[in-house]
């Protein structure tokens, strides 16, 4: 392999983009110039930082077909989610008690439903079909008279599955339920009109989407009214929903990089898409690999395949030329396979032995053709040391096998 | 994930990686391990007729620590007795390889699988030290 590369190839775009440098330029006089604090109505630094968080707010809403007063600054999806969860779920408390949400949502929406559990709350979580989609049918049968809150997200961050949202919101306004999304993954991927979808909560971030990490926004629908109880409380900001001084530069850089997005993304995606294409056709010959999750109803940047007969951390060991995940969190104390393959009902030796590729904006045809002459090469030398490849390959069925646990 | 420079080497570089011929004289083989545990381990010696492992060969499907930890047990059981090789201990290989403690479970596999070799030696060709596994192989 070409060993003048110095850094590892990056195609993990799904846990974070680089800042594109047009954002990057953007924020920077936010920071030293014009410093002031959007808050402060007395003199003229606060009114030019507070008119740069109102355009960016307006660049926020405008990708999503909102209402510019319906965004709310929060510093991330993570933060989002909880303020959308645990804030419908006490404002409306006395509705009722269930909420419902997937097995494959990120943990930002699984660990604070657990927490409303233990707060008295009471949860369930839907499978996924082997396709990593949400059953609509199965969906509605989970509603029940005292459902408060629902909790589906547009784009697996794992799989990058795209769940019928449009639907699920027809499902829940009919029924009076509040719904919400986790976009995170979602902005300049797929098409989103919050006038046309019946969603009344949605969490978005800035750094999955060339802008920077620590800061996001919720969308919180005025018509009808959606209510919140505040998770953060202090100076009373974004209309008492979320208190704490506004970071003016990541804000502006939210802005911009919203912005670049929805001028850019239809083309932006269809490169994208033609990349992964060649990325999958460059290996899909080969045997005993597996696509996790639906390829249709998926954004374009997402690869996730098993590599059967491999284990996972090996397999990231031997891709270290490549910055890719693993389904197999490996780097905790225990060897736990990923959570969202396994609610696909993939084996645990499938769920460890996948990798995720997410491709993005400044990744290039020559990053991917070195990316498959790697996945072929290390893979085929993993397999020849591989005992289990070994016995597929003399017929022997390994599920008949009795193996020595440990 | 901060992999040691001996684990590193051995992964990059494993040695006597491959399978022996299921006839040949003298093999015996352990195999350890689960799939669904994340590693499975294969190790094979071949012992000679004055009971000396004088080859071994690996496979492992596992992560890099148990990539290593097979591969150095090849090198440590040639020029062995059969019984000396079953005194190598998990805590040597996990020494040599400056195992952190979450890979600890890697070190123990490879004794197992030294243990399992061991046994299946036994098996076939009888346990006696010095038996020629040729001449039992062709009594049988």
């Amino acid at each position: 392999m070409n060993a003048a590369r110095k850094n590892p190839i990056y195609l993990d775009y799904s846990a974070t983009t680089p800042v594109d440098p047009r954002v990057a330029k953007e924020m920077i006089p936010w920071l030293t110039e014009h410093f002031g604090n959007p808050a402060s109505r007395s003199h003229a630094f606060g009114w030019e930082a507070e008119q740069a968080v109102e355009n960016a707010r307006a660049e926020v809403a405008k990708l999503v077909n909102a209402d510019p007063k319906e965004i709310i600054w929060t510093s991330g999806a993570t933060e989002s989610d909880n303020l959308a969860i645990k804030g419908a779920a006490g404002f409306y408390k006395t509705k009722g008690k269930h909420l419902v949400t997937m097995k494959t949502e990120h943990k930002a929406v699984l660990d604070t439903m657990r927490e409303l559990e233990r707060e008295g709350f009471e949860v369930t979580y839907l499978d996924p079909q082997p396709d990593g989609l949400l059953d609509l049918e199965m969906f509605k049968a989970a509603l029940r008279p005292d459902t408060i809150v629902v909790s589906i997200m547009l784009v697996n961050n794992e799989i990058g599955v795209i769940q019928p949202i449009a639907e699920i919101g027809e499902i829940c306004r009919a029924k009076g339920i509040i719904f919400h999304v986790d976009a995170a993954q979602a902005t300049g991927k797929v098409a989103i009109d919050l006038e046309k979808l019946k969603v009344d909560l949605m969490s978005f971030s800035a750094h999955k989407t060339y802008g920077p990490k620590g800061i996001g926004a919720l969308y919180v629908r005025r018509k009808p009214r959606v209510r919140l109880e505040a998770q953060m409380h202090g100076g009373g900001h974004e209309k008492g929903l979320r208190s704490g001084t506004l970071p003016t530069h990541q804000i502006v850089g939210m802005g911009e990089a919203f912005r670049l997005a929805r001028l850019e993304m239809a083309a932006e995606n269809e490169r994208i898409r033609m990349l992964r294409d060649r990325l999958l056709a460059g290996f899909k010959d080969m045997e005993e690999i597996y696509v996790n999750g639906d390829l249709e109803h998926r954004v374009p940047h997402n690869l996730n395949v098993s590599f059967n007969y491999v284990e996972g951390e090996s397999l990231i060991m031997g891709m270290k030329e490549l910055a890719v995940s693993s389904g197999s969190a490996c780097t905790s104390a225990s060897l736990e396979p990923s959570y969202v393959l396994r609610a696909l009902g993939r084996n645990d030796e499938l769920a460890h032995s996948s990798i995720r590729f997410t491709l993005g904006r400044f990744t290039t045809e020559a990053d991917i053709d070195f990316a498959v002459k790697l996945i072929r090469e290390r893979i085929g030398k993993l397999r020849e040391m591989s005992p289990l490849w070994e016995m597929y390959k003399d017929g022997i069925d390994l599920n008949t096998v009795q193996w020595a646990a440990h | 994930m901060a992999y040691s420079e001996k684990v590193i080497d051995h992964y990059e570089n494993p040695r006597n990686v491959g399978s022996f011929g299921k006839e040949e004289a003298g093999v015996a083989t352990g195999m350890v391990g689960a799939p669904a545990c994340g590693d499975v381990m294969k190790l094979q010696i071949k012992v000679n007729k004055d009971g000396i492992i004088e080859d071994a060969r690996f496979k492992t499907y596992g992560c890099g620590s148990a990539i290593a930890s097979s591969s150095l047990v090849t090198e440590w059981v040639k020029g062995k007795t059969v019984a000396q090789a079953a005194t190598i201990k998990n805590t040597q290989i996990a020494a040599e390889l400056a195992l952190p403690p979450v890979k600890i479970h890697c070190s123990i596999l490879a004794e197992d699988a030294i243990k399992a070799a061991v046994a299946d030696y036994q098996k076939k060709y009888g346990g006696h030290e010095g038996e020629s596994g040729a001449e039992k192989k062709a009594a049988d």
